[in-house]
């Protein structure tokens, strides 16, 4: 019996196994916001399509019993979603930021409206790999229990850094991303680039959305996100625009939100409104200590955010 | 030029912004007008429809603080609604998500003066002060019935009525079920805030859990709001790290509590609402809301020309499971049968008051006595409403 | 090059028919939206106008509704004139809230009301000011981005708050919903006489006023415009580009800190959480809306005020669930930003002996 209770250790435990079960959407949806930003626009409205993501994967897990169906949905909606910001922002004097809010708004009315059906009834959820099937601690066999949906985002960050290092397409993002004059230089359609870059990183948004509901916590309620889809922004810059950096951010950012807990099981209990800002301090003080006023942040795309 | 351009421009802004406000007006005037005919008659349907059951129907508003269906609170006085919706001669108005801010007291001056509410059940704890209170001295002849027990004799308007269930009984029965079902002899307990109702679940659980096993400690993680599913997830995961086999809960929407501790293959004991669904190996049992029983004895006592102004309505009603206030959750599958008979039995002598769930001597969990060795206090007793501490055997704190 | 009458004439029927058509096309959408779900459209249009707009009573819900919008519409308005994009407003509302009710339990009930007040504004003020004040800061000492650091910061203001009314500041007796200790009733803000809006609406106008002539008036404001303009030619004019960005953020931040005064002292009596209830985030959509423009603003908040007025009726009424405000909202926007973009492309709005549209710079539109 004694063998089964962790005590003190519990709380590494517990912190790593939230790295992967709460880093998860964060690694999502901070490698959707790297791909969308490294083409040179913000979008802020990816709270509303991990919602969005959320719901719908739910509902489709529900309504045909295939998880796997669910998660390809969420990318779909997603997609949806990022078609408009898209297209909105790319007309001539929207600001990018403003469509985010307004999307943030729209995507959630959307996932909260059609959701309504969807709160109670549970959804067959996704399978996990059980990796900790030699230990007898059910601790360790739980936080050994990982999703696949986690592997696949893990295994995606080193892919997108080798996409846009050694990849015609990826070379054309940053083109576009970093200067757009050059980019028409080389015969590229900017307006396309961008397009299926917001495209393509609302449909991992939505998937990060589907980890939410189909895996960690594994509800859908519309109080599901804390906040995962407008953290990402300050993750992408946290992590320097480096798809790789996104993976650790998101474990970081992950295992924050499990530290709280975590520590009030084992008797410390001050402050946990404090511990539950912790994420967030920590980005600042990276942010203040590592930028710098004479140059801009290495990594940034030029063109990032000047409306061009 | 350049200052030219600067003061013409907002002027530009400002016409068009203006312009664009009246025209948003006027349209929706305009297609008010083609379409009032058919409201009218709507309208007048209703009305012809309520008086041929006999006088103007009993308009009821409920506010919700949070969505109907979260499977917890907000869903739990949604289903009372819905009952006497059924009610004949009643009809209800309703409205979701308002927080609470001067919205409540818009959402309740619009039932009252669009939709004709005499009655108004706003359910949330922080609508009461200083939005009921507010609007109920706006309107003394409108009827407010608030969830919680803050009525206050002499302070609050006379139209103002508390009623509160008191969960304490049915929680002390779930304690003792969890304590005879824990195998390791610790319980977990995940709660949203270090609040009053909150504070009342949690000891009398733990006073059931250790009526049972004396030294049974209950572990508790406050999430610091009402509703955080990632949180309540890592707490219950956390909770089953620390080696708990049992957990029970107060936050808004107890469905992630449940089913994370059904996959972590642990006990669970609900709150709220009925969730055995949710876990059928790991569900206990736990106690909900019977508000569809409380709100229908409301209505009758209105109906027959009972108000609270006039104090024929009591100002402050609370019930606990003898009042069918509260009840029990059938119990689970993994609930031996001498457990039950014991649960049952305790809940018989809690009913008819030869066992109290605040019997002395309790102390804090700082060792402090609270109450005095062989003083027994009700559960409707107001120094409960008062607990701001954690009774011995709850492992937590209260306060940030 | 001075515009021809004609031309003028051509822009202000643009300006009046780009928005009025943006809102006809989202109340269309809005519209068909219903309609798939099954409620009769043109009902739902009546309503919304009766519960927004159809009376006094019910605009003073909008009104009411408005208030603090224009207020922390500002904390995204002003820095958006030296090019800045803060969308800390939450953050600073909630900091103000804090400075206020300081102030307010400090002094109250040993000072006039009066005092009480004016002290109670001036602590939301610096508090909100110094918050995004420190964003300005960070930005041009530090080089930090000010989107990013200013949405932090709203989480950790809203942390800060919540430790403070359940911690340190807590009122032993606030047992259901932790608090902050009362400020007395005597101090509170009234409403303003015959209605029940509260004096947060004055604020917000003035506010708003005050902000529009120091933008467009004065030397401060030419300096600040040239700045957000070409950041690299101001500094070769000599203007002194880091005071202006604390200045500006300070002034910002301070708007969206007397929001948070206002929602002290004239609806709550106490700060806790019900501080934090999007007003914010609200606000920067209000700015975006607007363009920077503080009348505008006002304008701005009025019709959103309205939107969110109608929220209840749709549920009451329509039945329908509480999540249609936000389709609504989000659709009002969408169209609204999109309309923009048609300024000076649509062809019935031209002139034909026009000699060549001359390009406006973007921070100034």
């Amino acid at each position: 019996m004694a063998a089964e209770t962790v005590g003190w250790w519990g709380v590494p435990l517990a912190i790593a196994a939230g790295t992967m079960r709460g880093g998860t959407p964060f690694l999502f949806v901070s490698l959707g916001e790297c791909l969308t930003e490294k083409s040179g626009k913000i979008n802020l409205g990816l709270e509303g399509t991990l919602l969005t993501g959320a719901m719908s994967a739910y509902a489709i897990s529900y309504l045909t019993g295939s998880p796997w169906l669910g998660v390809l949905m969420a990318g779909v909606s997603g997609m949806a979603l990022g078609f408009i910001h898209a297209w909105l922002t790319q007309q001539p004097k929207v600001n990018d930021v403003a469509v985010g809010i307004a999307m943030i708004i729209f995507g959630s009315g959307i996932a909260f409206f059609l959701g309504k059906p969807f709160i109670q009834p549970s959804a067959p959820q996704l399978p996990t790999f059980d990796l900790g099937g030699w230990s007898s601690i059910s601790s360790l066999q739980e936080a050994l229990r990982i999703s696949p949906l986690f592997l696949l985002g893990v295994a995606l960050a080193p892919a997108m850094t080798w996409f846009f290092k050694s990849t015609r397409w990826g070379l054309f993002i940053r083109a576009v991303g970093d200067s757009p004059d050059a980019a028409l230089a080389m015969g590229v359609s900017i307006k396309k680039v961008r397009m299926l870059s917001i495209i393509a990183g609302s449909f991992l948004a939505g998937i990060g959305g589907a980890s939410l509901s189909l895996y960690y916590p594994g509800i859908w309620s519309e109080r599901i996100s804390t906040g995962q889809g407008l953290m990402a922004v300050a993750l992408v810059i946290f992590a320097r625009w480096q798809p790789m950096q996104c993976l650790y951010a998101s474990l970081l950012f992950g295992g924050a939100q499990a530290f709280g807990p975590a520590l009030q099981s084992v008797g410390i209990t001050q402050g946990y409104y404090l511990f539950n800002a912790a994420p967030y301090i920590l980005t600042l003080g990276i942010m203040i200590l590592t930028c710098s006023p004479t140059r801009t942040i290495s990594g940034a795309p030029g063109a990032l955010g000047s409306g061009s | 030029m350049s200052t030219r351009r600067s003061l013409y421009l907002p002027r530009r802004q400002v016409i068009r912004g203006l312009l664009a406000t009246t025209a948003f007006g006027v349209t929706s005037r305009l297609v008010g007008c083609s379409s009032a005919p058919e409201s009218d008659a709507g309208k007048t349907g209703a009305e012809t429809a309520g008086s041929s059951g006999g006088d103007k129907p009993l308009v009821v508003g409920f506010i919700y603080v949070g969505s109907k269906d979260d499977f917890g609170f907000n869903q739990a006085h949604a289903e009372g609604a819905a009952a006497i919706a059924k009610l004949p001669g009643v009809k209800i108005v309703e409205q979701a998500n308002v927080p609470e801010t001067t919205e409540v007291q818009e959402a309740m001056r619009n039932m009252i003066e669009q939709d004709g509410a005499t009655v108004l059940v706003p359910t949330s704890f922080g609508y009461f002060d200083p939005h009921i209170v507010k609007i109920a001295g706006e309107f003394p002849e409108v009827q407010f019935f608030h969830f919680g027990a803050l009525y206050q004799e002499g302070k609050t308007p006379k139209n103002i009525g508390s009623f509160f269930g008191d969960v304490d009984e049915g929680q002390y029965v779930a304690g003792r079920v969890a304590a005879q079902t824990s195998k390791k002899g610790k319980l977990g307990f995940v709660a949203a805030k270090p609040i009053t109702p909150v504070l009342r679940n949690l000891n009398s659980f733990v006073l059931g859990a250790r009526s049972v096993k004396p030294d049974i400690q209950v572990q508790v993680i406050f999430t610091g709001d009402w509703s955080l599913p990632v949180k309540e997830a890592e707490a219950t995961n956390s909770l089953a790290d620390q080696g708990v086999d049992v957990i029970s809960m107060h936050v808004d929407s107890p469905k992630v509590v449940i089913e994370t501790a059904e996959k972590r293959g642990i006990y669970s004991s609900g709150f709220h609402a009925v969730q055995s669904s949710l876990a059928p190996k790991g569900y206990l049992t736990g106690t909900a809301w019977d508000f569809p029983s409380v709100y229908t004895q409301y209505v009758e006592q209105i109906k027959s020309g009972k108000k609270l102004m006039d104090g024929s309505i009591p100002h402050l009603t609370r019930g606990g499971l003898k009042e069918k206030f509260v009840k029990l959750a059938p119990y689970g599958a993994a609930v031996s049968d001498a457990t039950k008979k014991d649960a049952d039995a305790t809940q018989a002598k809690l009913i008819d008051g030869s066992l109290y769930v605040y019997k002395g001597e309790v102390k804090d969990n700082a060792g402090k006595a609270i109450i005095a060795a062989g003083k027994n206090l009700k559960v409707t007793d107001p120094a409960l409403d008062k607990m701001d501490w954690l009774v011995a055997g709850a492992l937590g704190k209260v306060g940030g | 090059m001075q515009s021809p009458r004609r031309q003028h004439w051509g822009k202000t029927l643009e300006s009046i028919c780009l928005p009025v058509g943006a809102l006809l096309f989202s109340l269309v959408l809005f519209g068909i939206f219903c309609a798939a779900v099954g409620s009769n459209p043109f009902e739902v249009y009546a309503s919304i106008h009766k519960a927004a707009f159809g009376n006094w009573r019910s605009f003073q819900n909008t009104l009411i509704r408005a208030a603090p919008l224009m207020l922390t519409a500002l904390c995204t308005a002003l820095p958006a004139r030296l090019g800045l994009v803060i969308i800390g407003n939450e953050g600073a509302l909630v900091m103000g809230g804090i400075g206020a009710i300081i102030v307010g339990l400090g002094l109250g009930g040993n000072a006039p009301p009066l005092v009480v007040q004016i002290g109670m504004a001036l602590a939301g003020l610096l508090f909100g000011g110094l918050w995004i004040g420190a964003v300005g800061a960070l930005r041009h000492y530090r080089g930090v981005n000010e989107t990013i650091s200013s949405l932090l910061m709203n989480y950790i203001a809203i942390a800060f708050l919540n430790h403070l009314v359940n911690g340190p500041m807590k009122d032993p007796s606030s047992l259901n919903k932790p608090s902050s200790f009362p400020i007395p009733a005597v101090d509170m803000l009234g409403v303003l006489p015959g209605t029940r809006i509260h004096y947060g609406l004055i604020y917000g106008i003035v506010a708003c006023v005050i902000a529009y002539v120091l933008i467009q008036r004065t030397t401060f404001g030419f300096a600040a415009r040239t700045a957000g303009g070409n950041i690299r030619a101001a500094r070769i004019a000599g203007l002194p580009v880091g005071k202006l960005t604390m200045a500006i953020c300070f002034l910002a931040g301070s708007c969206a800190g007397l929001a948070g005064m206002v929602e002290v002292a004239a609806v709550h009596g106490r700060a806790n959480e019900s501080l934090n209830a999007g007003y914010g985030y609200s606000g920067i959509l209000v700015a975006f809306i607007a363009r920077y423009n503080p009348l505008a603003a006002t304008v701005v908040a009025v019709l959103l005020g309205g939107i969110l007025a109608s929220g209840g009726i749709l549920q009451r009424v329509h039945n329908l669930p509480d999540a249609t405000v936000l389709v609504f909202q989000g659709l009002v926007f969408l169209v609204v930003m999109y309309s923009e973009s048609l300024y000076g492309r649509l062809a019935i709005f031209k002139e034909r002996h026009e000699v060549k549209p001359t390009r406006q710079p973007a921070a100034v539109v």
